[in-house]
């Protein structure tokens, strides 16, 4: 519930981690200013601007910019601070205007770190006036409010800075205005944004181990393709697919302004670890920069385990070693000598192997602090399903960077939970193995129970796509021969969220296979030949999903051929599979249908370590996305999703 | 300071100030073979590769190397593969970094070694030399001149190795003949 403020009015901060977002039609400085209780400003150092953008809980841009966005954490702000004054003025000297009565009103809008919006202010009425101060976040009785105030000021910072009770108003202008003409000389064009894939997740092609074959050792027999595609940097479908204008943007390229600067990580106090802070990585906007982060964290957790592993492997194996030659030195055989061996060696493993445990556990602690921090920030497409989020969901504007499909952990630390991010639009089909895998989670249950909860979670991804695209930018198809997933369905097919009703019979699977084969045949054929505006006006040229249940049920030679042409041919143009199967069901077709199955991304309708990380190779277990019980929340979004549909053009 | 260090010499790595490193980098440069003739591409290059063994209790349990840049653990890290090396001018053209404070208990020994992976003795190779650096401010601890090294095509550098609650490091200064580590284990062994 954004509140849209009027000049004077004030509005209650639920919460104190906060972005302020600056946008103007025109470059200007944004600035803020730290005051005590009267709104004095007691010094420079008080004040966070271009040449100095950094202050405890608080961090402006270093440059003038047509966008700003300003990050505030209220609670590592001193004590002493009882209102912080955000304030916008123009660059002088650079020959840009001079008033802002000509330029287009300033926005600027208060944002949680997910981007929802707490409250909004236009800055109108403006004239001679090249500085203003636009908003006021200030203490009342312990709790922080925001308060419009657009008080513009003539004879610019200086008159501004001087009005907050700053005896060094004039020089600190001055040094303002000169750090932003040196900024804007600097900023002769911005560095090329770099993929994701060239930080700290660019190790996709893992480790390849030395010959020798020493590495690895204990590589589980279940382990399947590392999933390293995950982090390869996403190509989008070619902007002439959409056949609407032509868009000249580059489809990853962002503002010209520069990055926001990423929180900045308190000062660690001597002894102890950072305290983390969600969104502490590179990136080009918050969404990235977590995403980093959880792909950081993930790195960080598989490697201080290889290190744990290693070293009680390594303790094992020389206690072994030692406790043979024990046995083997003839001496040992009579009196308390062989016992004494055996107990050091003994007493050696165990004083490695807590060394070891203590080192694992101060790097979980430190992991555990950091995804505390995290999870809650998540934007709706990384958090889970019981993450509030949700309840607040709205239907997107943009596609998110990547969706949370599930959970990861490792034995050695199972309250410790990696998001599985994978990249969207989906580089690889998902296949929800609804057979009976070596999991003990899957013993527990009967095949039917298994194949309905697996039907579950592929109902609850595809809801998730469905919210995290943007309106009439992804549609749901679902193939169900049998009819026999009509309840796991039921949500989809009751809001409305779906294309059209589940197709059902050899007839169904016919029809369905036709349609989005031709979608992909006739894309392919207008991006080959550049001709993007010749597509049928019928075709939907948004992204596409195909739910198959009870494959290969209803499914002929041509219908199964069809299918592994989606699935080898859909992704580069924005058609993916999401298969319900249990590869047994398949086994007539023989080794034919393996290339198929590889092609797929394969999770798990429950707790299942068969996922390895890429770059040591671990056995992760995955968990689906929990729904907590009782909850009414993928009923509500998928709710919102279809609302916001349009009628289908004839 | 530099200590242009001898065969066998022991230094241990703390600072000038009291403090022990925390992070070092092992720097390996050398001169790219001269443009020869009219088709330059068919200048016999030189490839050094430097490598960096993990020892606990004298059993290898990680390398890095060119084929394996980070240390399962993350605390080794190589910055990457160098096939021609540089201008001879004293710059790293590879350098592996290891972050002492990371590197797992069991781990006791680093061994450092230089390859010519494209079998050039060292008498054949300009400026190459290898250092170790304290990465935090970039000093340079030990310097070694591989050049005129004679016969050899392998070098088995230095090693740092635990003692007390730091670290040391001694230099090896080692030739041997070899185009991979593998190649140098037995020659590394009789050093642990």
């Amino acid at each position: 519930m954004t509140a849209e403020l009027v000049r004077g009015q004030n509005h209650t901060l639920p919460q104190t981690r906060l972005e302020i977002r600056v946008s103007a039609g025109t470059p200007v400085v944004a600035g803020a200013t730290l005051g005590d209780e009267d709104g004095t400003v007691h010094g420079t150092e008080w004040v966070a601007h271009p040449g100095s953008p950094q202050l405890p809980g608080l961090e402006v841009s270093g440059q003038a910019a047509a966008e700003h966005r300003l990050a505030v954490d209220l609670d590592a702000l001193p004590a002493s601070v009882h209102r912080v004054t955000v304030l916008l003025a123009l660059p002088t000297g650079v020959g840009g205007p001079v008033r802002f009565g000509a330029v287009a009103s300033p926005f600027v809008a208060v944002t949680g770190l997910e981007g929802s919006e707490i409250a909004t202010f236009t800055l109108t009425g403006l004239d001679t006036e090249s500085a203003v101060t636009a908003l006021e976040l200030y203490r009342r009785q312990g709790a922080w409010k925001v308060r419009a105030v657009g008080q513009g000021y003539a004879g610019g910072l200086a008159a501004m800075l001087a009005d907050q009770g700053l005896t060094q108003a004039a020089e600190l202008a001055h040094s303002i205005q000169d750090a932003v003409a040196r900024a804007m000389a600097r900023s002769v064009a911005p560095p090329p944004p770099r993929t994701p894939d060239s930080d700290r997740v660019g190790h996709g092609t893992g480790p390849v181990p030395p010959s020798d074959g020493r590495r690895h050792p204990v590589a589980p027999p279940t382990a399947t393709q590392p999933p390293e595609p995950l982090a390869e940097p996403i190509t989008p479908p070619s902007a002439a697919t959409t056949g609407g204008p032509i868009n000249y943007a580059h489809p990853r390229r962002q503002a010209s302004a520069p990055p926001p600067p990423p929180p900045a990580a308190p000062p660690a106090e001597p002894g102890h670890a950072a305290r983390p802070v969600a969104g502490d990585a590179t990136g080009w906007s918050m969404e990235e920069r977590l995403y980093n982060q959880i792909w950081g964290m993930f790195e960080d957790l598989a490697r201080t385990t290889a290190a744990y592993r290693s070293a009680v492997d390594f303790a094992e194996s020389r206690m072994d070693q030692e406790l043979d030659r024990s046995l083997s030195d003839p001496r040992n055989r009579i009196g308390g000598a062989g016992d004494r061996a055996r107990e050091q060696a003994r007493a050696k493993r165990d004083e490695l192997t807590a060394r070891a445990r203590e080192v694992l556990d101060r790097d979980l602690a430190q992991l555990a602090a950091e995804s505390a921090v995290v999870e809650p920030a998540l934007p709706a497409a990384y958090a889970g399903w019981d993450n509030p989020v949700w309840h607040a969901y709205r239907v997107p504007m943009e596609t998110p960077m990547a969706l949370r499909i599930g959970d990861l952990h490792l034995p050695e630390s199972p309250d410790l939970r990696i998001p599985l991010l994978v990249r969207l639009p989906l580089e690889r089909g998902i296949w929800v193995d609804s057979g009976r895998t070596a999991s003990e989670a899957a013993a527990l249950m009967d095949t039917a129970q298994l194949r309905r909860l697996a039907m579950e979670n592929a109902v609850a991804h595809a809801a998730r796509l469905l919210a995290v695209y943007p309106a009439d930018e992804f549609s749901v198809h679902v193939i169900d021969p049998a009819g026999s997933a009509a309840g796991a369905l039921a949500p989809l097919v009751e809001s409305g969220a779906l294309a059209g009703p589940p197709a059902a019979g050899a007839g169904g699977v016919a029809s369905v296979l036709a349609q989005l084969t031709r979608r992909v045949d006739l894309v392919q054929m207008a991006i080959r030949a550049g001709a993007a505006d010749s597509l049928p006006p019928d075709l939907d040229t948004g992204e596409q999903l195909l739910i198959v249940n009870d494959f290969p049920h209803g499914f002929d030679d041509r219908a199964v051929t069809q299918l592994r042409y989606l699935a080898d041919e859909g992704p580069s143009v924005g058609v993916h599979l999401l298969m319900v199967a249990d590869r047994e069901d398949a086994g007539a077709y023989g080794p034919v249908l393996d290339p198929l199955w590889r092609s797929l991304l394969r999770i798990t309708p429950v707790a299942d370590d068969h996922l390895a990380d890429p770059w040591v190779g671990h056995a992760w277990t995955y968990e689906p996305l929990g729904m907590p019980p009782g909850s009414r929340v993928l009923e509500q979004v998928l709710a919102r999703v279809a609302a916001a549909r349009h009628p289908r053009r004839p | 300071m530099t200590v242009n260090m001898t065969k066998g010499q022991a230094i241990s790595l703390q600072k000038s100030d009291g403090g022990t490193l925390t992070a070092v980098r092992m720097g390996l440069g050398w001169q790219a073979a001269p443009r020869r003739g009219l088709f330059g591409s068919r200048t016999r290059e030189i490839d050094l590769d430097a490598s960096a063994v993990l020892f606990a209790d004298k059993q290898p349990v990680d390398v890095v190397f060119f084929r394996h840049l980070v240390s399962d653990d993350g605390s080794v890290k190589h910055t990457g593969d160098n096939l021609v090396g540089g201008a001879g001018s004293g710059g790293d053209d590879e350098a592996i970094l290891v972050d002492l404070q990371r590197v797992p208990v069991h781990i006791d020994q680093i061994v450092f070694t230089v390859n010519s992976f494209t079998g050039q003795t060292f008498q054949e190779v300009q400026n190459a030399f290898c250092r170790i650096v304290d990465e935090t401010n970039g000093q340079e601890l030990a310097r070694y001149t591989l050049d005129g090294g004679g016969q050899y095509t392998a070098q088995i550098m230095a090693k740092v190795h635990r003692s007390g609650n730091g670290w040391q490091m001694t230099a090896l200064g080692n030739p041997a003949n070899g185009r991979t580590f593998q190649d140098l284990m037995p020659a590394i062994l009789p050093h642990l």
